[in-house]
């Protein structure tokens, strides 16, 4: 049951990504380019898509348990560190310069032209790299990308 | 330095943006909210592409296997019907570093446009609030040289 849900989770999303054309790179620059011809297109799929997901997490934060019974895992909202800063710029130095970021760029792999498999490849390339255990982080608080999973 | 400038100049397909109705925005956005709120109602999870892809990647698939059947559901519909939009026509070294980027910042940094920018703030995270706002602000700042940087 939990992978149907997981499934149909999947194909809700990247259905939604085709339809807002968000899987075409130069929509994505068209909304980072302010000082260009500025399209304000993302904007909206992104406020659409926190409005709808919204009332889900509220609910799943109350209850603490999924419909499935699950437990449910949300990450710590006021933990601030350098490498959530530090990561996040750097995602946006290679968002900006391709207008790719992750979903996207499984979507154009669907095509399998040259350029998609090459920006994929670097993409896990770049995941796979280890990434030093950050020492000014508390020790009660390790990096998420290293809890084990559940 | 002419990877860079091939941008500057061209889009990275070749041609401008779509001509996008605010409805199909919008509804293209609910559908992604729609999967996010599925995914945290039914299995307990974040939607966050990066993780869920980089989690794998380690060799982590989750319970049963979860992480592979959401991204197996994420691009059905790009198998079925394209992924509605022509080939990249980007240099291949400025894609490659875009992707190191990509594949290493949102590591680091716990999150993409998913994770941080959908899920994380739906669920009123200041934490995501201000990774998001880093990751646009350092993108928009980063177009801006790409395409403009030239010119002032």
């Amino acid at each position: 049951m939990m992978l149907i849900s997981a499934f149909v989770a999947g194909v809700l999303f990247g259905g939604g990504l085709l339809l807002s054309r968000m899987s075409n790179p130069n929509n994505v620059l068209a909304f980072l380019d302010l000082a260009g011809d500025w399209r304000p297109a993302l904007l909206y799929t992104m406020a659409a898509a926190i409005a709808v997901a919204a009332p889900a997490f509220w609910a799943a934060r109350r209850s603490q348990q999924s419909l499935l019974g699950l437990h449910v895992e949300l990450p710590d909202r006021f933990r601030f560190d350098a490498s959530l800063i530090l990561g996040s710029a750097i995602f946006g130095v290679g968002w900006g310069l391709s207008g790719i970021c992750p979903g996207p760029a499984l979507l154009l792999l669907s095509r399998a032209d040259r350029g998609a498999i090459i920006f994929a490849l670097a993409l896990i390339v770049g995941m796979l790299i280890r990434v030093p255990s950050a020492q000014s982080a508390p020790r009660s608080r390790q990096r998420r990308l290293q809890q084990p999973s559940h | 330095m002419s990877s860079v400038s091939a941008i500057r100049i061209s889009w990275a397909c070749g041609m401008g943006p779509d001509q996008i109705p605010a409805l199909q925005s919008v509804l293209g956005g609910a559908l992604i909210g729609a999967g996010a709120a599925v995914l945290i109602l039914f299995n307990g999870r974040v939607a966050g592409i990066s993780g869920i892809l980089g989690r794998v990647l380690h060799g982590d698939p989750g319970t049963g296997g979860w992480r592979i059947a959401f991204l197996s559901g994420l691009l059905l519909p790009a198998l079925l019907l394209g992924p509605g939009v022509g080939g990249l026509q980007a240099s291949w070294p400025l894609l490659a570093t875009a992707g190191l980027l990509v594949g290493f910042g949102t590591r680091l940094g716990s999150g993409c446009t998913s994770g941080h920018g959908v899920c994380g703030i739906a669920n009123l995270s200041p934490r995501s609030l201000a990774a998001t706002g880093v990751f646009i602000g350092v993108a928009v700042l980063t177009v801006f040289l790409v395409r403009h940087g030239g010119r002032g």
